[in-house]
């Protein structure tokens, strides 16, 4: 009975112990490091925090939910993550906790109590055997310490004289310092990460929003009072308006977070280098909160934030903040030659019938320079001018993206309005070129179209040539003139693919790549009558020939034509005037955490150079009075940079050999 | 009795570090002084109260390590007149560097860069055939060609520096902020952290594995400058625009330079343990001894670790500023901690479980991948916040 009960009290002493000794040995802690670095490369291999769909046909469906349940999305505030930080400020806390008397006493201590026989069995030790006095003796020894840097303290005993120095004590503070600093920056880190947000999803106190609404419709559950300790959102701010939300990206969706005042945008400007690239980004700011007597003003900029009461306000992005844009819209199909106006914002989606069918028009971006490289050797860059980005969706829901450009392209040495087309977002822009006539305008483009496009034009046209002399299948000129004109709209709705199809389709394989040369040559001729006409129109003089920017306009026009049929939209729209209006993309976070942070962030600087370049190192001299002078030994003893050590303990030993022995 | 006390006297007067300063210790000092005077009275109407103070700790900083270690002296002369002379032959601006002699030969950035590389290059195999040849007279040929590498190595980033003011007021910034001016700037570390330990362990032989690190360096160098244009000097984007660059990428070197001389230095090991064991007499054996290399391994990736726990707090609070938070997770900050958490491990393993030997030399080697994927690979393969320098 009596063993029992003493064997029940020693079990939780051992296991404390045991746990104790566990927690804060070397192998978990390296064990530990090892984790986090393997969790922290997976975090860095797959792309964090992308939407959900990019993963799903990333991985299939299957996979997808695997990781999702593992956290891969959102390594870094993983469960599992966070499990191995806490492990870490457990087990470093613990070896500070365990080292830190020692540590400390270490520091201070002058290790007197050392015995002679220790002193003699370290490797740096040497006995002289003095006819001088002990008073003497002690005398050098106490004067070659402090000399040497290192501070004594002196202990008589009964028949012998102990002169303990010591030197870099710090190296011991410096484990302190650096191991507390660990501590420091993992929990200051811990409090600005989101696992407070992660636990209060947990016990369902918030959902975040996947729903793209305003702020104010955004259900309360989506919601972050000003009680949420730290955060780090954003939110984009046209100039003129102001906000008091912002929004935190969280798993799929986002957060809502109020602020206790709003900051509104005066204005956003970029500045330039003579290049045209961006220079610098730069808001001006006014904070208006009830506390305050008139608005804060402050202008910041990328790398000066605004801190204003414990929040921190970034110059993150910037983006289109309702720009209001006039386009002409230019049918790409009929004869209608006629370009009508619509107005839009940036933002707006604009419903609309173009040839009896349904499309909405949405406009995503505008910008007011595009930067790109330059082909001219001599200048990096060039300004290719405003341009806008926008969708086009029809009435099945599929949409493609354009980007036009407002004023036109250089290319070779011709100028061409430049709309680029794509599918998908992870598609580039095919671009289409089309040229500008004389006038500097599209008109002439358009004309040549819309005549391609008129049956009445083609019949004039087809009449007006003579073929009779060539080689066709076919003497008949009124079928010639049909299969012209068939020809020429084949071409204006599918391109030359629509030609060649009709070849595949009609002719047996074995004519079929004379008739495609035969029918090339024929459309060649006919879409330059057509040209020719539509040059005439405009009054020019064609008498003489074309000349050589008026045949290349027709070669680019006709490539340009060729391609409508793939581009997506049954009208061109031409940017022809705009209202540039910006938003800020403003960054604000609150980190209480970085007040354990950067205090840690010093210690650890401080500690760890201090552990490396303060070592402490140690030295005896153990007087013993003999019968005709002293026996003077003289030891040292370092546990770090022991081979520096060695170098410094055989000066220090010839000094005191020179003096000695003198 | 009193030939004690006098020997002691003696002894105490003689060591004196005051006293230990020979004349030219002074003369260093005073041509220190002189300078810096000199630049704080001209510029200072141009300063803030930090520039005033860098200035002032970079002249003491300077005498101070003239007076640690003497080599130093010759170096930042020559770095400081060539520089001079230099800068003050642009006299009309950008395009006098493809009309003027010196600088089309010498000085112009470009110019000094090339004879760095091909310096270091020469260098390397010096280092080299003095080791296989075992003949002193080349080692020092081979220090003295590095001691110069280095020095056009500084001239250049010095010139180059002026050259982007010349671009433009707007332009102009110190030369660290893109991949061609830190591999530059990685050189001329790795080369001096390596020439402090030559003389001071007398290590000569090891000269050729640590120069390999850097002709590779160069090599990617000219590839990354020939091939893809990288030579020029580029404007800042607004996120570089801040003072916390200046430090963080010079502290970050520093470490990558210590990281590299530290697994140069384990090859080296490797290589001597290996003929230790074969009790082989081949040139193997002239490599400095085990212990001797140990112990510059260690000092080389403590310096590396010290320096590069300085670079990476100093890269959050930049991020701090730039980002809006100082620490986001980016790939180039995570593979930081990676590489930090690496070395500390390492550290560790050899201070608390006294590993030594061959494991811990592999080990060093292996850090050097890992450092050089977070300096490098990030760039190449991650996409992140970190702008500089794409491939
Ligand atoms: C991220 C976490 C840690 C870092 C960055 C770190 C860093 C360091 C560094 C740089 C040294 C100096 C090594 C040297 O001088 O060669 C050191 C020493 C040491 N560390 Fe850590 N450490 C960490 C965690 C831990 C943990 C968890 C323990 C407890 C098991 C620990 C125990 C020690 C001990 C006992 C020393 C030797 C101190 C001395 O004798 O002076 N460390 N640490």
């Amino acid at each position: 009975m009596n063993n029992q009960s003493s064997s029940i009290e020693r079990t939780p002493l051992k296991t404390s112990a045991l746990l104790l000794k566990f927690l804060g040995s070397m192998n978990l802690a390296i064990t530990l490091l090892v984790a986090l670095s393997v969790s922290s490369i997976i975090g860095t291999v797959l792309q964090q925090n992308q939407p959900y769909t990019d993963y799903i046909i990333k991985f299939g469906p299957f996979w997808f939910e695997v990781f999702k349940q593992i956290g891969l999305y959102d390594v870094y505030s993983s469960s599992w993550f966070l499990f191995i930080l806490f492990f870490l400020v457990l087990s470093t806390s613990t070896c500070i906790y365990r080292n830190a008397p020692n540590m400390l006493r270490e520091m201070r201590e002058y290790r007197q109590t050392i015995q002679l026989k220790t002193l003699e069995n370290y490797s740096n030790s040497h006995t002289w055997e003095l006819s001088q006095s002990t008073t003497d003796a002690k005398h050098v020894a106490e004067s070659l310490f402090k000399h040497n840097g290192f501070s004594s303290r002196l202990k008589e005993g009964d028949s012998n004289t102990l002169v303990a120095g010591m030197k870099g004590g710090g190296s011991r503070l410096g484990y302190l310092l650096t191991h507390l600093a660990i501590v420091f920056i993992c929990i200051g880190g811990l409090i600005d990460g989101n696992a407070i947000l992660k636990a209060r999803e947990m016990l369902g106190q918030i959902v975040p929003e996947t729903r793209n609404i305003p702020a104010s419709e955004v259900p309360k559950i989506s919601h972050l009072g000003l009680n949420n300790l730290s955060f780090r959102g954003s939110v984009s701010v046209p100039e003129g308006s102001r906000t008091d939300v912002l929004f935190i990206n969280y798993k799929d969706g986002y957060l809502v977070q109020g602020l206790p005042f709003s900051v509104e945008v005066k204005d956003f400007r970029i500045e330039h280098y003579d290049s045209g690239q961006p220079k610098s980004f730069e808001s001006d700011l006014l904070i208006h909160d009830d506390r305050l007597e008139k608005p804060l003003e402050q202008t910041i900029s990328v790398n000066y934030p605004l801190i204003y009461d414990g929040y921190s306000i970034y110059q993150a992005s910037f983006s289109d903040g309702g720009s209001e844009l006039e386009f002409l819209t230019w049918p790409l199909k009929g004869v209608n030659e006629e370009s009508k106006k619509i107005k839009i914002r940036v933002g707006d989606d604009l419903p609309m019938t173009l040839f009896n069918e349904s499309w909405i028009l949405e406009m995503s971006n505008f910008r007011l320079f595009n930067i790109n490289p330059s082909d001219d050797p001599s200048k990096k860059f060039k300004n290719d001018g405003p341009s806008v980005q926008f969708k086009m969706r029809n009435k099945t829901g599929e949409a493609k993206e354009f980007v036009n450009y407002m004023v036109p392209v250089e290319r070779d040495g011709a100028y061409y309005y430049l709309s680029g087309v794509r599918s998908s977002p992870a598609e580039e822009f095919r671009y289409l070129y089309i040229p500008m006539d004389d006038a500097g305008s599209i008109n002439r483009f358009m004309k040549y179209l819309h005549a391609l496009n008129d049956k009445e034009v083609l019949q004039k046209i087809a009449a007006k040539q003579n073929f009779s002399g060539s080689s066709l299948p076919s003497n008949d000129a009124a079928k010639l003139n049909e299969a012209m004109i068939r020809l020429a709209g084949l071409f204006a709705e599918n391109g030359m693919e629509g030609v060649i199809k009709q070849v595949e389709e009609s002719v047996p394989q074995d004519k079929r790549e004379e008739v495609t040369e035969l029918y090339v040559r024929v459309l060649q001729q006919m879409l330059g009558a057509v040209y020719v006409e539509v040059l005439m129109d405009e009054g020019v003089d064609v008498s003489l020939g074309v000349d050589e920017g008026k045949a290349a306009f027709f070669d680019a026009a006709s490539a340009a034509i060729g391609a409508i049929g793939r581009y997506g939209s049954p009208v061109y729209f031409q940017l022809s005037s705009f209202v540039h209006k910006q938003a800020s993309g403003l960054q604000i976070a609150k980190a209480p955490g970085k007040n354990l942070v950067y205090p840690g962030c010093a210690m650890l600087i401080l500690g760890v150079f201090l552990m490396f370049y303060a070592p402490q190192q140690r030295l005896w001299v153990w007087l013993e009075p003999t019968d005709d002078g002293v026996k003077f030994v003289l030891a040292g003893h370092a546990i770090r940079n022991k081979m520096d050590f060695e170098q410094q303990y055989e000066k220090i030993q010839a000094q005191f050999d020179r003096v000695l022995t003198s | 009795m009193n030939s004690t006390n006098a020997a002691l006297q003696f002894e105490l007067d003689q060591q004196s570090f005051w006293k230990g300063l020979s004349a030219f210790d002074w003369v260093w000092a005073v041509i220190v002084l002189l300078g810096t005077g000199y630049a704080y009275t001209t510029y200072a109407s141009l300063m803030d109260d930090y520039e005033k103070g860098i200035l002032v700790s970079t002249g003491a900083g300077l005498i101070a390590l003239g007076w640690h270690w003497k080599e130093i002296r010759g170096l930042s002369l020559a770095i400081f007149l060539l520089s001079i002379f230099g800068i003050s032959r642009y006299v009309n601006g950008l395009e006098d560097a493809e009309v003027d002699f010196f600088l089309r030969f010498l000085v112009s950035s470009q110019s000094a860069i090339m004879w760095m590389s091909a310096l270091y290059v020469l260098a390397t195999v010096t280092y080299f055939i003095s080791f296989f040849s075992r003949s002193e007279f080349a080692g020092k040929v081979a220090s003295a060609m590095t001691w110069s590498a280095t020095t056009m190595g500084f001239v250049g980033l010095m010139v180059r520096w002026r050259e982007s003011y010349l671009i433009g007021l707007d332009v102009g910034h110190i030369p660290v902020s893109n991949l061609y001016e830190v591999f530059i700037l990685f050189s001329i570390i790795t080369a001096l952290l390596y020439l402090f330990y030559e003389r001071r362990y007398q290590t000569r032989m090891l000269g050729g594995f640590v120069l390999l690190v850097i002709s590779a360096a160069v090599a990617f160098l000219l590839w990354y400058a020939f091939d893809r244009d990288a030579a020029d000097i580029q404007l800042l984007v607004p996120a570089l625009k801040s003072y916390w660059m200046k430090i963080h990428v010079p502290a970050n070197f520093v470490g990558y330079g210590a990281f590299a001389l530290a697994a140069m230095v384990a090859t080296a090991y490797l290589i001597r343990a290996k003929a230790e064991q074969r009790n082989s007499t081949g040139v193997a054996m002239t490599l400095p001894p085990l212990d001797i290399l140990d112990d510059l391994m260690y000092k080389s990736i403590a310096l590396g670790f010290a320096f590069f726990t300085l670079a990476t707090i100093l890269g959050a609070l930049w991020a701090a500023e730039a980002w809006g938070g100082y620490w986001s997770w980016d790939p180039k900050e995570t593979w930081a901690l990676i590489v930090w958490l690496n070395y500390a491990a390492w550290l560790h393993m050899r201070l608390t479980k006294g590993w030594r030997g061959n494991p811990m030399a592999i080990w060093a080697i292996v850090g050097l991948f890992v450092t050089l994927f977070a300096f490098l690979g990030v760039n190449m393969f991650l996409s992140g916040l970190h702008s500089y320098g794409e491939l």
